[in-house]
């Protein structure tokens, strides 16, 4: 077995890879908003907010690439609105790519980081307010520090979910290559060609490779933070 | 000079009591656990809303229902020693000491880094986490901690109470030398006579929310019976 990559093996797995990164990087301030809410806040219609965030993990991912379709295409309320105000547009390019990835994966993302500010100690941040902190400075200084083991692991979990993502993105921005054919897609891509099978087992490799060093840096990276914690 | 007026109902128990102390410098909030010692202090310290009264400390008013004041505990300059220390464990102890310090404006800062850290003997553990303390090392820790933000008022919720015998002769003495060494007072809550004795002036005696007596520490020595088991 060859053990370069093909030109085509490279574009996906960059793509992939660059797609799931930008998917993490515009999620993770809102991920980490809401995971707050949820967690701190009791409001009318908290029930709903909660339900809709994970709709994304029950419903089938073509569901979710065919609504997105509707609301961000070109003539989607949303996406008519933001590329007749700003020029941005998700319709058939990788950020669209990066908006169904993140949309699906976000769930897991939330979950994390919620349960992790489940289990800060309040007495903590009660007692950063003796000192004189304010809520945000308590935020920061006290909450976020101490949330951020359940921030890794929602950042990991969120960014393997991302890079298998494919329901909802071939649905919403097809599958074009160079610009939206992330690693699933080229293997699928692959299957439905004669003679497909040897470079389809290759990107499967390949995927697993990726996932498996995910896994391990996120188990470091928790495990030093633990350590920096113990001292 | 600090005046409070406190009605709050948590559950079973409501609490209704009126004080006001005017020179005192060691106060022990003395009673039997349940009796409401800690949501007393929690309501001074504004990290608990009374559902009405007044909480007033040398002229501010803290906490006012009828004209609906409300100061955010950050404002009050109040510190708060809590039971088992809440030490923040992800920063040092050197960090968790300046947390507080480092908020207050330079000209407020009556207390000295250096003393405190001397008088409470911490030196040794400035740049440990707490993960890698004893308790009582937490413990005094969490008084330098508090006493570092030069506070208007002291507030101590049984400091001492998860530290077994030894342990609390490590951090009692550190507290008597407060009294003496910082002209700041001190509202200390316990259950146990002996350590009221040793500490407090003056003695709030509270019963199931309510005030039972306020004097001199003699109360709770000609009357042993408001101890319990724990």
């Amino acid at each position: 077995m060859d053990l370069q990559l093909s030109a085509l093996e490279q574009e996906a797995l960059k793509l992939s890879l660059w797609v799931s990164a930008w998917a993490v990087l515009g999620s993770l301030p809102l991920g980490i908003f809401f995971g707050w809410l949820l967690s701190r806040k009791t409001f009318p219609g908290k029930t709903l907010l909660d339900g809709l965030l994970h709709l994304p993990l029950v419903l089938p991912p073509v569901v979710t690439g065919y609504l997105l379709l509707l609301t961000f295409g070109r003539k989607g309320f949303i996406g008519a609105w933001l590329y007749q105000n700003f020029g941005i547009t998700f319709a058939f390019n990788w950020k669209g790519a990066a908006l169904a990835s993140a949309i699906v994966a976000f769930p897991l993302m939330v979950r994390a980081i919620r349960l992790s500010i489940d289990l800060v100690d309040r007495d903590l941040e009660w007692a950063a307010r003796t000192l004189g902190a304010n809520p945000i400075r308590v935020f920061f200084t006290v909450t976020l520090p101490l949330t951020i083991p359940g921030i890794l692991t929602g950042v990991i979990l969120f960014f393997a979910r991302s890079l298998s993502e494919f329901g909802a993105t071939i649905t919403f921005v097809s599958n074009i290559p160079g610009e939206t054919r992330t690693l699933p897609l080229a293997l699928y891509t692959l299957t439905q060609v004669p003679d497909g099978e040897h470079g389809a087992m290759r990107l499967c490799v390949i995927a697993v490779i990726v996932a498996m060093l995910a896994l391990i840096l996120s188990n470091y990276l928790a495990k030093k933070v633990q350590m920096e914690i113990k001292g | 000079m600090l005046f409070a007026q406190l009605r709050k109902t948590l559950g079973d128990l409501t609490i209704d009591l009126t004080f006001q102390s005017d020179q005192a410098r060691v106060i022990a909030l003395f009673g039997p656990s349940g009796a409401g010692k800690t949501s007393v202090i929690s309501m001074i310290a504004g990290l608990i809303r009374p559902d009405s009264g007044k909480i007033k400390l040398n002229g501010s008013t803290f906490f006012d229902s009828q004209v609906g004041t409300n100061m955010p505990p950050e404002q009050r300059r109040i510190g708060y020693v809590f039971q088992d220390g809440k030490l923040f464990p992800h920063l040092t102890v050197k960090s968790n000491l300046e947390y507080g310090m480092k908020l207050v404006p330079k000209i407020h800062r009556q207390v000295n880094f250096d003393e405190v850290v001397d008088l409470l003997g911490i030196r040794s553990l400035l740049f440990r986490r707490p993960a890698r303390l004893s308790g009582g090392e937490k413990q005094r820790v969490a008084i330098g901690r508090a006493l570092l933000t030069s506070p208007k008022l002291l507030l101590m919720d049984e400091p001492l109470a998860s530290l077994d015998a030894d342990r609390k002769q490590e951090v009692l003495p550190f507290v008597r030398s407060l009294k003496e060494v910082y002209n700041i007072p001190i509202i200390y809550v316990s259950h146990l006579p002996e350590e009221v004795a040793s500490i407090a002036d003056r003695v709030l005696v509270l019963r199931a929310g309510r005030l039972e007596a306020f004097g001199g520490i003699d109360l709770i020595l000609k009357n042993g019976s408001t101890t319990d088991d724990n």
